[in-house]
C-alpha cells in the first residue's frame, strides 16, 4: 500500500509540487531568519571569540558588554598582576577613533591597542604582512573588510570600484599618521566598523588625551589554576569585574538580548514565518487529502483498514516533509553561501537544523493528523454518491 | 442453488438533528448464487442504502442482513474488513479509479489489499484486463481511457480477487447506449458465475433485459419483484 500512497502523492505533479513548495517555503523561512538572527547575535561577541589566548578579562565593574568601555587607570594593570595564580596580565586598549580618508571624509574605526612587547590580543589570521611589523613606527594592521570597504580609497575614475587600502598605504588617525603594515582577517563585529590593530602605547597616542585609557586587562592563569577561583580572587583583590571568556560573551549576548529590539523584531519575524509556513504547508497537505478523500473512501470500501490508511497518510506527510525540509534547508545554505562575502550576518549551526526539522515535522504531523481524522471518520458509503 | 444475500426486516434510519429519514423500511430480500439481481426505483427510494448495507459498508438499525450465512452486523470490524476485502467486488457509477495508477495498478488494488505482492498482483491484473478486452491498454492511465474502457477496468478490478458478491452502482449511467450495452454484456459474460451473485442498482431501463430478477423499490420498501 506504500506504493499506492506514493503514487497518489506524486500522481498529480502540480499538487505534489505545490505541497513540496509550501513546505520548502516554510522550512526556508524557519531557517533563514533565525540564521541571520544567530549570525547577528554572534557578532555581538565576535571580538571576544577572536582573542583566544587570555583566560580572563578584567574591566571596570560597570561594563555591560564588549563595546561598553569604561577605561581604567594604567596602575590597575599592576594590581591585577599582583594577584596570585596569574601567569601573565596584559593591557588592551579598545576604542572608537576617527580615521580621515583620502577624500577628506571621516570613518569611525575600532582601534585595538595590544601590549607592546607580547602583542597579545592580535588578530587571528594575518592575510598580508607580519605581526612583528606592528613594532615599526606608526604601524597599524587593518582588517580586510575595512580595507576593501569603508577605508578603501576613492576610485581614480568616477564609477569605478573603490581601491582597497593595502600594505604600504597611509591613513590619518586622530591627526596622527598611521602606516599600514598588514591586512588581517577578523570576524565582523556587530557594528561592522573597520578594525585597526596597533600597539597599546601607540593607541594611547592616537586616542584623545584622557586620564584613564586602559580598557581591559587580559589575564592568563597559571597551569593547573582553577579559572573560576582565580576570577573570584581578582574580583576580591582588585574590586574590578573579572570574567572568563565565556562569561564575558554571555554578558555581552544578554545585554543585546535584553536591551535592544533585535530579539523581539526577529522573534516576531520567526514566529510569523513559522505560522505562515505552517498555514501554507498544513493547508496544502490537508487540501490534498480532501481532494483524495473519495480515493481513500474507495480503498476503505474495498477493505483497507484505518490503520493502513493512517500509515499511507503518514508516509505521504513524511515524504513531502523530508523533501520540503531538505530543499528549504538547502536554499538557506545556498543563501548563506552566496552571501558569505557580504556584510550580512549569517550563522547556521546544527541546532538550527534540529529546530527547523522539528518545526517542519510538527507542521507535517499536524496536517497529517487533521487529514487522518478526516479519513478515519470517512463513511466508505461516500463512494456510492455520484 | 445457495443463497448469497438474505435480508429480513432490514431497517435503516438516517437520524440528523433536523429530521429522521427512513431509508430502508423492513426490507426483505434474497439473492441467490449465480443470479444477477437489479435494484430499480426512483431517486431516494433506498437502493444505494440497501447495497451499502449488503456490501457491509453501512450498518442497519435493525433487521438481519446475512452474506453467505455471515451476519455482518455482529462481525468484528477487523473481520468485516477482511470479509469485504475478500468476498465483495465493487463497480461504481463514477468508476472511482485512482487517477495516478495505470489500469493494471488500479486492477491490482484489491489483491494488494489482500496482501498479494505487487508484481504477482500486476500479472494477475493484466490477465483479468485481457479478459475484459483491455490487455493491451494495461499501461494506460484513467484519463487516457474512454468512459466505457474505464468501466471495463473497474469491472476487472471488481473481479480480480474472485469475490463471491459483486455490487454495482449505476454501472451504465455515465456511458452512452452502446458502451452501456457492452459493459452489461461483459458483466454477464465474465462476472456471472454459479458461485457468485451480482447486485446492480440502476435507473437505466435499457439494461433491465440483462437481469435474472428485478426488485423495484419505493420509499424504503421493495414494492415489486419480477
Amino acid at each position: 500500500m506504500n506504493y499506492i500512497a506514493i503514487k497518489m502523492l506524486m500522481g498529480d505533479k502540480g499538487k505534489y509540487i505545490g505541497i513540496v513548495m509550501g513546505l520548502t517555503f516554510a522550512s526556508l523561512i524557519m531557517t533563514q531568519q533565525p540564521a541571520i538572527f544567530i549570525g547577528l547575535m554572534a557578532r555581538s561577541y565576535s571580538f571576544l571569540s577572536d582573542v583566544g589566548l587570555p583566560d580572563i578579562w578584567v574591566m571596570d565593574k560597570k561594563v555591560q558588554f564588549i563595546d561598553d568601555i569604561k577605561p581604567l587607570q594604567d596602575t590597575e594593570l599592576y594590581r591585577v598582576r599582583g594577584v596570585s595564580g596569574i601567569e601573565w596580565a596584559m593591557p588592551m586598549y579598545k576604542g572608537m577613533l576617527k580615521a580621515r580618508m583620502a577624500d577628506g571624509t571621516f570613518q569611525t574605526c575600532n582601534v585595538i591597542g595590544l601590549d607592546d612587547t607580547t602583542l597579545i590580543g592580535a588578530p587571528p589570521i594575518l592575510l598580508e604582512g607580519k605581526l612583528e611589523d606592528l613594532r615599526r613606527s606608526d604601524s597599524v594592521i587593518i582588517d580586510v573588510d575595512g580595507a576593501t570597504e569603508k577605508l578603501a580609497k576613492p576610485p581614480l575614475v568616477d564609477g569605478d570600484k573603490k581601491i582597497p587600502l593595502k600594505v604600504g598605504d597611509n591613513l590619518e588617525l586622530n591627526d596622527h599618521r598611521a602606516f599600514v603594515v598588514g591586512i588581517a582577517k577578523v570576524t565582523r563585529t556587530f557594528q561592522s566598523q573597520p578594525v585597526i590593530y596597533t600597539t597599546y602605547s601607540r593607541a594611547k597616542s592616537y586616542a584623545p588625551r584622557e586620564r584613564k585609557l586602559l580598557s581591559f586587562v587580559l589575564v592568563k592563569a597559571k597551569a593547573g589554576e582553577n579559572i573560576h577561583e582565580l576570577t573570584e580572587r581578582i574580583r576580591a583583590n582588585t574590586g574590578l569585574a573579572a570574567y572568563t571568556q565565556q562569561e564575558f560573551m554571555d554578558l555581552t549576548y544578554n545585554y543585546f538580548m535584553h536591551n535592544t529590539g533585535i530579539p523581539i523584531n526577529f522573534g516576531i519575524s520567526i514566529t510569523l514565518g513559522f505560522i505562515v509556513g505552517a498555514a501554507i504547508a498544513g493547508q496544502t497537505f490537508y487540501n490534498f487529502t480532501l481532494e483524495n478523500l473519495r480515493q481513500f473512501g474507495v480503498l476503505k470500501a474495498m477493505g483497507t483498514s484505518n490503520w493502513t490508511l493512517l500509515r499511507m497518510i503518514l508516509l505521504q506527510a513524511v515524504l513531502v516533509g523530508s523533501i520540503g525540509y531538505g530543499m528549504g534547508v538547502g536554499l538557506t545554505a545556498l543563501f548563506g553561501y552566496l552571501m558569505r562575502h557580504s556584510i550580512l550576518a549569517f550563522k547556521f549551526p546544527w541546532q538550527l537544523l534540529v529546530f527547523s526539522g522539528a518545526g517542519v515535522s510538527l507542521i507535517c504531523m499536524l496536517a497529517a493528523l487533521i487529514s487522518i481524522l478526516k479519513v478515519i471518520r470517512l463513511e466508505p458509503a461516500i463512494v456510492f454518491k455520484g | 442453488m445457495g443463497i448469497a444475500v438474505r435480508c429480513e426486516n432490514l431497517t435503516k434510519i438516517y437520524d440528523t438533528s433536523e429530521q429522521k429519514v427512513v431509508a430502508l423500511n423492513s426490507v426483505n430480500l434474497k439473492i441467490n448464487l449465480g443470479e444477477l439481481m437489479m435494484l430499480v426505483g426512483p431517486s431516494g427510494c433506498g437502493k444505494t442504502t440497501l447495497i451499502s448495507v449488503i456490501a457491509g459498508i453501512l450498518d442497519q438499525n435493525s433487521g438481519l442482513c446475512e452474506l453467505f450465512g455471515e451476519n455482518l452486523l455482529t462481525m468484528k470490524s477487523k473481520d468485516k474488513l477482511q470479509f469485504r476485502a475478500t468476498q465483495i467486488g465493487f463497480v461504481f457509477q463514477a468508476f472511482n479509479l485512482l487517477p495516478s495508477l495505470n489500469a493494471a495498478e488500479n486492477v491490482s488494488v484489491p489483491l494488494i489489499i489482500n496482501g498479494v505482492k505487487r508484481d504477482t498482483a500486476k500479472q494477475q491484473a493484466i490477465e483479468v484486463l485481457e479478459r475484459v478486452g483491455l490487455g493491451e491498454r494495461w499501461k494506460s492511465y484513467p484519463n487516457q481511457l474512454s468512459g466505457g474502457q474505464q468501466q471495463r477496468v473497474a469491472i476487472a478490478r471488481a473481479l480480480v480477487h474472485s469475490p463471491r458478491l459483486i455490487v454495482c452502482d449505476e454501472p451504465t449511467s455515465a456511458l452512452d447506449h452502446t458502451s452501456g450495452q457492452n459493459v452489461m454484456n461483459l458483466l454477464k459474460e465474465v462476472a456471472v458465475h454459479k458461485d457468485r451473485a451480482l447486485v446492480i442498482v440502476t435507473h437505466d431501463a435499457r439494461i433491465f433485459e440483462f437481469a435474472d430478477r428485478i426488485a423495484e423499490m419505493d420509499d424504503g420498501h421493495i414494492v415489486n419483484m419480477r
